[in-house]
Parts: C-alpha cells; sequence; structure tokens
C-alpha cells in the first residue's frame, strides 16, 4: 500500500492511452474467488468460484441478477472481504485490504462527507495520502471542471442534487488516480433522464483519461452501452456464466438492431427465455 | 367543463395545438437566487422569535408582581433587576458565578475526556462495548446528585466533591450519545473513508467524529444541562466551605435573609448563563458544523 510513492502516484490511469482495448496488459486478476457470508444462523455463499481477468482500459462490467454477488464480488475487490478461496491479484500483488490504488463509487449518495465542500471532498483523498495542499488543490480543481461542476466548487454536498453528487464522488475517485475505479451501480438512484446523461458523461471521461472501469449493474442496456466486456453471473450464488465483448457499442448506436439482439441475447442468458420482457 | 365530465355521450377529445417556447432563456439570474426581504429573514430568525417571546414573558411577569404587591413573596421585575445590578456591581454574583463556572469547567472537562476514552475503547473492541453499555445503563438513569453523600464522605466538603459529582453527570451522557453517534455513521462512510486509506486514530479523527458530529454535540448538550442543574444543587446544600461558594449558595443564603429580590436576581442568572450556553455558545457550534453541513435541520 505504497500510496506515498510519487512514482505510482502519477502513473495508473494515463498509462495506456494508445492501447486498444483488447491489450494483453493483464491488471487484474480474480482467480478462483469464493466469497461467503457468517451470519449468527447461517453461512451465505456469494459468489463460488468466479474467475476472470480485467486488462488495463477495460470498461468491465459485472451484470447478473438481484442477489448474484455483484456488490459483494466488487468489495471483494476492493478489499473489505477477504476471499474463503481463491485470490484477487492486482499488478501481480495480492488484494488484502482498502486502499487508494482502488478507488470506488457507491450507489449511495451519502458517500460524500457533508461537513467538506465539494473541493475539499475530491481533495480530502490525495491529502489523506500525503500528496502536498497545493498540488491536491490543483488536481481536484481539474477533477471537478472534467465533471463539469466547477460553479459548485464551495458548496456543501446537501446542497447538491443526486446526479451531482455522483459526479463528486466520481470526481473525487479520479482524483486519485487509481489503478483501477470501481463502480456499484452508481446510477441506479438517479432517474433515467439523468442517469443517461450521466453514462455518455462516464464514457467521455473514459475517452479523455482511459482508466480501468469495473461497474457493477443489473440493467442489460446499462451494461452493453458502459462495458467494452460484460461478465455475466448466474443467479445466487454467483457463477461465471460467459464473457461478452460489447466494445463496438456506444450510445451512438445504442439505438441499432445489434445492440438489441446482444442485449436480447444476454437476457437469454439471464432468464434463460430470450423472449422474456425487460 | 363540468358538463363534460358528467355524462361520458357528450365528451370529445380536442385535439388542441403543440407549442414550443424559445425564449425562457431570456429569464434574468435574479429570480433563480434572490435575497429574502429583511422581515421575512428576521422572522426565519429563531433567534429573534425567542427573543419575541421573553419580552412577553417579563411584560407578564411584571404585571403579575405589581399585582400582587408582596415582595417577600413574588417581587416585580424591576425589584429583581434592581437587586441583579445591585449585587452585580458590588461584585457579589460575579464572583459566585466565577467559582461556580471554574468548578463547572473542570468537571465538564474531565467528563468529557473519560466519555471520549470509553467511547474509543468501546468502538475497538467488543468486550469494551460490554463494558460501556453495562456501566451507562447502570449509572445513566442515577441522578448524580445522589452520589454526593458518598463524595462527601470520599473528599470531604469542597471543590473535589462537586467535581466528582459533575464528572458523573457529564460522563454518561456524553459517553452514550458519543457511541450511538459512531454506531449509526453508514457503512458507505465508512467504506469510502477506508479506500482513502485512513486508518487507526486518523480514521476516528476525520471519519467517525465529524460524521457523528450530530449526535456528540447532542450529548455535549445534554451534558452540559446536567452539569449545570447537578451544580447548582450541590450548591445549594454546601458550598460556603470553601470560604466563597457559588450561585447556589448565594441563592440559598439569601433566602435565609429573607431577600427575595436577591433570591430571584440569584436564580434569573442561572436561568441566564443556561440560555446563554444553550442559546448562543451551542447555538454558534451549531450554526458553523452541523447546521451548515446539512446534517441537522431547523
Ligand atoms: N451483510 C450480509 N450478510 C449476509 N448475507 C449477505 C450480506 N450482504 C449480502 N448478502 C447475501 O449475499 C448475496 C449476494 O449479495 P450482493 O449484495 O452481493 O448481491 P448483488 O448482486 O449486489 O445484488 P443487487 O443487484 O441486488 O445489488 C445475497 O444472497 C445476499 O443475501
Ligand atoms: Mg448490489
Amino acid at each position: 500500500m505504497s500510496y506515498q510513492d510519487p512514482t505510482r502516484l502519477d502513473s495508473g490511469i494515463t498509462t495506456g492511452t494508445a492501447q486498444s482495448v483488447a491489450a494483453p496488459n493483464s491488471l487484474l486478476n480474480i482467480n478462483g474467488v469464493t466469497l461467503q457470508y457468517k451470519t449468527p444462523e447461517h453461512l451465505v455463499t456469494a459468489t463460488y468460484r468466479v474467475t476472470f481477468d480485467i486488462h488495463t482500459g477495460d470498461r468491465f462490467v459485472l451484470l447478473g441478477p438481484s442477489g448474484c454477488g455483484k456488490s459483494t464480488l466488487l468489495k471483494s475487490i476492493a478489499g473489505f472481504m477477504p476471499p474463503v478461496e481463491g485470490d484477487i491479484e492486482l499488478k501481480g500483488r495480492k488484494v488484502k485490504r482498502p486502499g487508494p490504488d482502488r478507488a470506488m463509487v457507491f450507489q449511495e449518495f451519502d458517500q460524500l462527507l457533508p461537513w467538506k465542500t465539494v473541493r475539499e471532498n475530491v481533495a480530502f483523498p490525495l491529502k489523506v495520502n500525503g500528496v502536498s495542499k497545493d498540488e491536491a488543490d490543483q488536481r481536484a480543481m481539474q477533477m471537478i471542471e472534467k465533471v463539469n461542476l466547477t460553479k459548485f466548487l464551495d458548496v456543501y454536498p446537501h446542497m447538491l442534487s443526486g446526479g451531482m453528487k455522483q459526479r463528486v464522488a466520481i470526481a473525487r475517485a479520479m482524483a486519485m488516480r487509481p489503478d483501477v475505479l470501481l463502480m456499484d451501480e452508481p446510477y441506479a438512484a438517479l432517474d433515467a433522464l439523468t442517469r443517461r446523461k450521466m453514462q455518455d458523461e462516464l464514457l467521455s471521461l473514459w475517452e479523455d483519461l482511459r482508466f480501468t472501469l469495473v461497474f457493477v449493474t443489473h440493467s442489460i442496456e446499462e451494461a452493453v452501452l458502459i462495458g467494452t466486456r460484460i461478465l455475466v453471473l448466474s443467479p445466487h450464488p454467483g457463477q461465471v456464466r460467459a464473457e461478452i465483448n460489447t466494445h463496438q457499442f456506444d450510445s451512438r448506436n445504442a439505438d441499432s438492431p445489434e445492440f438489441a439482439a446482444t442485449c436480447a441475447r444476454i437476457r437469454g442468458m439471464l432468464f434463460g427465455d430470450a423472449e422474456t420482457a425487460h | 367543463m363540468a358538463q363534460n365530465t358528467a355524462t361520458a355521450d357528450n365528451f370529445d377529445t380536442v385535439i388542441r395545438a403543440e407549442y414550443e417556447r424559445t425564449d425562457i432563456g431570456d429569464a434574468k439570474l435574479e429570480d433563480v437566487q434572490r435575497k429574502l426581504p429583511l422581515s421575512e429573514t428576521l422572522w426565519n430568525s429563531s433567534a429573534f422569535r425567542k427573543t419575541l417571546i421573553l419580552l412577553a414573558l417579563a411584560i407578564i411577569w411584571q404585571i403579575y408582581g405589581v399585582w400582587l404587591d408582596n415582595p417577600m413573596i413574588f417581587p416585580t421585575l424591576t425589584d429583581t433587576l434592581g437587586a441583579l445590578w445591585a449585587n452585580i456591581v458590588n461584585g457579589t454574583i460575579p464572583t459566585r458565578l466565577i467559582a461556580t463556572l471554574k468548578v463547572l469547567v473542570v468537571g465538564y472537562v474531565i467528563g468529557v475526556i473519560l466519555a471520549t476514552i470509553f467511547t474509543t475503547i468501546a468502538v475497538s473492541s467488543r468486550i469494551g462495548t460490554d463494558l460501556l453499555s453495562t456501566l451507562t445503563a447502570m449509572f445513566n438513569p442515577l441522578p448524580a446528585i445522589a452520589l454526593l453523600p458518598l463524595a462527601l464522605l470520599w473528599f470531604g466538603l469542597g471543590t473535589p466533591s462537586l467535581v466528582f459529582v459533575i464528572v458523573n453527570s457529564v460522563l454518561w451522557a456524553v459517553a452514550l450519545n458519543m457511541h450511538t453517534g459512531f454506531l449509526t455513521v453508514s457503512d458507505t462512510m465508512r467504506m469510502a473513508g477506508q479506500t482513502f486509506g485512513l486508518r487507526g486514530m486518523r480514521y476516528v479523527v476525520q471519519l467517525l467524529i465529524p460524521a457523528a458530529f450530530p449526535a456528540i454535540l447532542a450529548g455535549l448538550k445534554i451534558g452540559w444541562a446536567f452539569a449545570w442543574r447537578t451544580l447548582i444543587a450541590a450548591e445549594l446544600v454546601f458550598g460556603v466551605s470553601s470560604g466563597q461558594g457559588g450561585l447556589g449558595w448565594f441563592i440559598f443564603e439569601n433566602r435565609n435573609l429573607l431577600d427575595t429580590p436577591a433570591v430571584f436576581a440569584g436564580l434569573l442568572t442561572v436561568m441566564s448563563v443556561g440560555l446563554f450556553v444553550e442559546g448562543v455558545i451551542f447555538r454558534f457550534i451549531e450554526n458553523r458544523t452541523v447546521r451548515k453541513w446539512g446534517m441537522q435541520r431547523g
């Protein structure tokens, strides 16, 4: 967890700009991971022997029905839950606990610290990790500009709309220049219009910065739109059902028949019946 | 329209013209965000509203006092203010007040520090949690003043006994609130803090404490209220021993002298200090913190 190392701070997302999506540089390896919850009465298996690789620059989507263990898997990648079997490696090093190299954006709006302004929220993790005040503020400014919130720099989170809060959370995560950005249904609590806008913004942010993204959703359309590659998980307990390439789709061809066909194909995998209505 | 809805037969769908406005960008910016008029700003200030209530109560007091015309039993407001003024000018009330506040601050600070230590232990281990919840369950229902006879036995007549009683009145209320506050910090916020790399004391100081601040502040307020009441009560019982008693003793003394206006002046001082701390000091802290952060309404 040597985030203080300045060379590591400045690497991460900016590398891989010129690489194609399928670049064979594996960044995150999930090897046969089984995750379990222990409640006082039960032992709940959330995922069972899940294996997949994420490459630098991937927009990797974890898709599956509710309760299949997507959130659990993401928490485990973030370092909050050690696997009972298998292991998770980031850049060849085993993930043991949470750290700033894996920034996380949650679904809930209360992930921002209410006692800090937008600017302070974005700069805070940097300061925690020993970045000088000036540089932290400057980087925070840059990221806030990228998510179009410059007007709200000195506003407290409670005065922002839900979509704005999620943008601040994304700016905060990206300002850390993490190796990988983890997002757990970040737009699920937003209305459809805002969600669509945020999806486009995320994609153009990715065009700009080419970071590695792991994105959890249970919306098939969102998965196909956002993802370059989709991991389809089976219902509880989650097991890998398929991996599908969707790098050819973005908001420009979201109305195309191919897009619809891919969605239908995935729907068929999830529900075992291609005709099932969404 | 009423006829149209009354019977379905003569209801026709009227196709109305569509329209699209292109001039909405011209709205003046002041209309989007504008300063409220002074009267509304004033009425929105709770300090202003409370001042009005105080003023009304003062008028009622004066009228009743004049009507009763018996200063031994119920002096008028002006008599009381006269006595208050006289006792302030001759230095009695200020010295008594300072004596009381000194003891109070010492007890309060010790109580809050102990509460913080207890709570930090409680959140860091399961046995600590059990210890804290058992102790608060035992001592919280016990009015601290009930410990005074014991305190007198252990520490004798004097300040240490008073401090002991105050610490007891503050500690459990503050610890209970602080602990509840820590427990209610959401998982999301905890996880967010941990992904930044916050750990150990930094995690407590930079994340848990501010996140639990509304509850902590509530605990500090309750602790203050307990301490203030307990101390005045304790001083009524004794307090002359240290040569110069506090406000409680001032009230007791003047009752013995049948100087009722001075008794009222003492009570007024006790109330004023209470109001000042709750209405000004704590209000100030709230405005600068939880209210500004949108963590508390009102
Ligand atoms: N704290 C917990 N304690 C016990 N079991 C849990 C806990 N959290 C989740 N589970 C169980 O683990 C399984 C996977 O949960 P998880 O939250 O990862 O699902 P998910 O795929 O994210 O679902 P959703 O799409 O609804 O968010 C579920 O069966 C759930 O009941
Ligand atoms: Mg989930």
